[in-house]
């Protein structure tokens, strides 16, 4: 069973590999997979999957937590300041303890005073926006470089690295060969598609990439292989089942949401010291609900939301770096629905191939017509696809079954 | 009479308290609470400063109605925001177009908007209705949808660079589709048109049988199913009543002072403003009054607050803990009162049994 699943991920990883790669020769957009795009697009993945594990926490442990952006908020603002006053470490602890502040006022409120978690989180999202430019008021105004919407620029950068003999990192002093940045300049079919992405993925790499890149099977290995993940989620499922077995769902929910806010926090943190180096008024511009976003999309499962969080930055990454490549992209989505509605054909599922056709019409003629795609509207793009999956799939996805319902100990529903 | 009573009572003590953590917060942060406070008050309360609570008060009040009427029916409307931001832009670019006697010019504004901020709302409403999503998520990325949507409109068919193109917006209405003011350049008349709003909901909401169903749907749904109230007719007449109230939150900008839409003069945030409004006032039409006019009157101390050396911004931060503060007590004294009520009713059936 699960051989057989393996199979059919590889042979759809090869598939579209093989498509990609062919619309590229044939428009000759070496931007689709050029390792520039590819590495711009795994930056702008981290903050959006940091925050969709953060709701995927609240989530599991029976909280929604709409809060998430004014967490990246406190994140950003506290991870700045202490990079600015500290150095870069400092500060990425400081945003995971800025996002907690938010994660422990959230489970205050909705834990322990049973207020609702909605509005708990937009609460929390209007008080972090205006909360830190109070401080910024009170800090950085009159600082050099620093003023009400922004601190002022921090002296060091979390250091970077490049994997040894596959992207030119250094080993003691020794300057390794380049061996994908060569595969990716001789631009083969398929190979040198992998050699640019295989390269984006390990050139000039932030060592907090991979924190948030390890966060993710961390989160799953804990939630879904320890006895502490299994109370956790048990809280999100059925609360009073879980207390009748003697788990404590007030504190591990307190737990998740002290979880979920480190991780907003640290996502913020991201942006603020990674992304760039100075904390600027707006700086999530919207991820936290992409994240949340993310997490519907990847239906409540860390691979879902790693996949989400791929898909988002790529096309983020791809609109920054290389823009006159995004036509490409309408080929590319055109060519993959037209396999889906040749397999639905041959499945005969009616609703399926419909949607295939629908789908391969209007790349085919994005394609034709659209010259360049303008930017107000691939913004929306997280949304709008998110909306689809959730009516198209809306069956299928399965939310922690309590979620969103205040619990109280002792009090049957 | 005495479960309202008890409302007052603990949103008054809530406030308080809310103060007293502000007031620490200032103090923390190496500010005098006193001497903030005392600014507020004095300049607040100004003949001056009243008008300008008033008329920053009118969208809080459109805002916050439209998001009670969600509350009403347990529906909860994030989609304001963009909601009214659509409409602004539909209703200031439709005012352009037609030319009639001025109060109907005013009138078929006002009515575009409130059916534009209908229909996107229905959006979400048709996802609730046929597939079941859950609005709160489908109205915050409609929210965003929202906006690069109207960023989109308005850079490719209706943005007008005739005055040199500094300060973009649509093209300006005719002075016949213009609310007049009622102070000159103080306050303008759509503070009336909010509070005639306010009294329909009042009348809608809570005097007529539809608000009734409404109401009883947002109370126990399966209960109002049971009595044959169609559930997903009433998520649809809710949503769509909502937006369009929420297209009027934009109009005393759009008709009653810069006379177009502009993306950086169209005000902003008043989506979520209008949440808190409505959870302070408790979903009630004259609590909307008096809290969104307590906002207004936070929000027009602020640019005097900065120049004495306190953070303007002060003022939200205290709307936000107000906020969370009441809605907190709110909850804890509800609970309170509902225990209190089951305890005399335990009690007085325990003295029946004793009777018999």
């Amino acid at each position: 069973m699960t051989n057989s699943k393996n199979f059919r991920l590889l042979v759809a990883i090869f598939g579209a590999l093989a498509i990609i790669s062919t619309v590229r020769l044939w428009t000759d957009q070496d931007g689709l997979t050029s390792s520039g795009t590819i590495g711009t697009a795994l930056r702008l993945t981290v903050p959006i999957l940091l925050a969709g594990m953060a709701g995927l926490w609240a989530e599991r442990c029976g909280v929604l937590n709409i809060g998430i952006e004014g967490m990246m908020i406190f994140g950003t603002w506290a991870g700045a300041w202490g990079a600015w006053q500290f150095g870069p470490w400092v500060g990425l602890l400081f945003a995971i303890l800025g996002g907690m502040f938010g994660g422990l006022v959230h489970s205050i409120a909705t834990v322990r005073f049973n207020i609702d978690q909605v509005i708990s989180g937009v609460v929390i999202n209007l008080f972090a926006f205006f909360g830190v430019r109070y401080l910024s008021e009170l800090v950085y105004v009159g600082k050099k470089g620093g003023g009400i919407s922004q601190s002022p620029p921090q002296k060091w950068a979390l250091p970077r690295f490049d994997l040894p003999i596959l992207s030119g990192g250094e080993i003691a002093g020794w300057k390794s060969p380049d061996f994908l940045g060569w595969l990716e300049l001789r631009r083969w079919f398929i190979i040198g598609d992998l050699g640019g992405i295989g390269r984006g993925l390990t050139h000039n790499i932030s060592w907090a990439t991979v924190i948030a890149l390890v966060v993710v099977p961390v989160s799953t290995w804990v939630l879904w292989r320890t006895r502490f993940g299994l109370r956790l989620r048990s809280s999100g499922e059925s609360p009073v089942a879980a207390e009748s077995l003697g788990v404590d769902v007030i504190r591990l929910r307190y737990y998740g949401l002290l979880i979920s806010g480190g991780l907003a926090g640290l996502a913020g943190g991201t942006l603020s010291i990674v992304a760039s180096s100075y904390y600027r008024q707006g700086q999530t511009a919207g991820r936290g609900f992409i994240g949340l976003a993310t997490m519907i999309f990847g239906n409540w499962r860390p691979s879902g939301i790693m996949t989400g969080a791929m898909l988002f930055g790529y096309a983020e990454g791809i609109k920054l770096v290389a823009s006159d490549s995004i036509t490409a992209l309408f080929l590319f989505i055109a060519a993959i629905s037209g396999v889906f509605l040749i397999y639905a054909i041959i499945r005969r599922k009616r609703i399926q191939v419909l949607i295939a056709l629908v789908a391969f019409c209007l790349s085919a003629l994005a394609y034709q017509t659209v010259d360049t795609v303008p930017e107000s509207l691939t913004q929306s793009l997280p949304y709008v696809v998110t909306l689809i999956v959730l009516a198209t799939a809306n069956q299928r996805l399965r939310p922690p079954a309590m979620a969103g319902v205040p619990f109280r100990r002792g009090e049957p529903h | 009479m005495r479960k309202s009573l008890n409302t007052l009572g603990s949103s008054l003590g809530a406030i308080v308290l809310a103060l007293v953590i502000c007031g620490v917060l200032l103090l923390v942060t190496g500010k005098d609470p006193f001497a903030a406070y005392g600014k507020i008050l004095e300049t607040g309360l100004t003949g001056e400063k009243l008008l300008e609570m008033l008329k920053r008060a009118t969208p809080l009040i459109f805002s916050a109605i439209a998001v009670a009427i969600g509350f009403k029916m347990n529906l909860f409307n994030i989609g304001v925001e963009g909601q009214y931001l659509f409409a602004a832009l539909i209703a200031a670019e439709m005012g352009t177009h037609v030319s009639l006697p001025a109060p109907l010019h005013v009138l078929f504004i006002l009515v575009v908007a409130m059916v534009s901020g209908a229909a996107w709302a229905s959006i979400a409403a048709i996802l609730k209705i046929t597939r079941g999503i859950n609005e709160v998520i489908s109205t915050i990325m409609l929210n965003y949808i929202a906006l690069s949507f109207i960023q989109w409109i308005f850079e490719t068919f209706f943005r007008d660079d005739s005055d040199g193109g500094l300060n973009v917006k649509t093209t300006e209405i005719a002075s016949s589709g213009r609310m007049p003011d009622l102070v000159d350049n103080r306050l303008n008349g759509m503070f009336i048109v909010a509070l005639f709003v306010a009294f329909l909901y009042w009348v809608i909401v809570f005097r007529s049988r539809f608000g009734f169903k409404l109401r009883a749907s947002g109370l126990n749904p399966i209960a109002a199913r049971t009595a044959g109230i169609p559930a997903k007719r009433m998520i649809l007449f809710a949503l769509l009543l909502s937006g369009a109230v929420a297209g009027l939150v934009a109009m005393p900008s759009v008709i009653g002072d810069v006379y177009a839409y502009g993306p950086s003069s169209t005000p902003t945030q008043f989506g979520f403003a209008g949440i808190t409004v409505a959870l302070l006032g408790r979903n009630h039409p004259f609590g909307i009054i008096v809290a969104a006019m307590l906002f207004g009157f936070l929000d027009s101390t602020s640019a005097v607050l900065q120049l004495s050396e306190i953070p303007s911004s002060i003022v939200k931060v205290i709307q936000a803990i107000i906020v969370l503060v009441v809605v907190i007590v709110n909850e804890a004294s509800s609970r309170r009162y509902d225990r209190k009520i089951a305890e005399r009713a335990a009690l007085a059936l325990k003295s029946l049994d004793v009777s018999r």
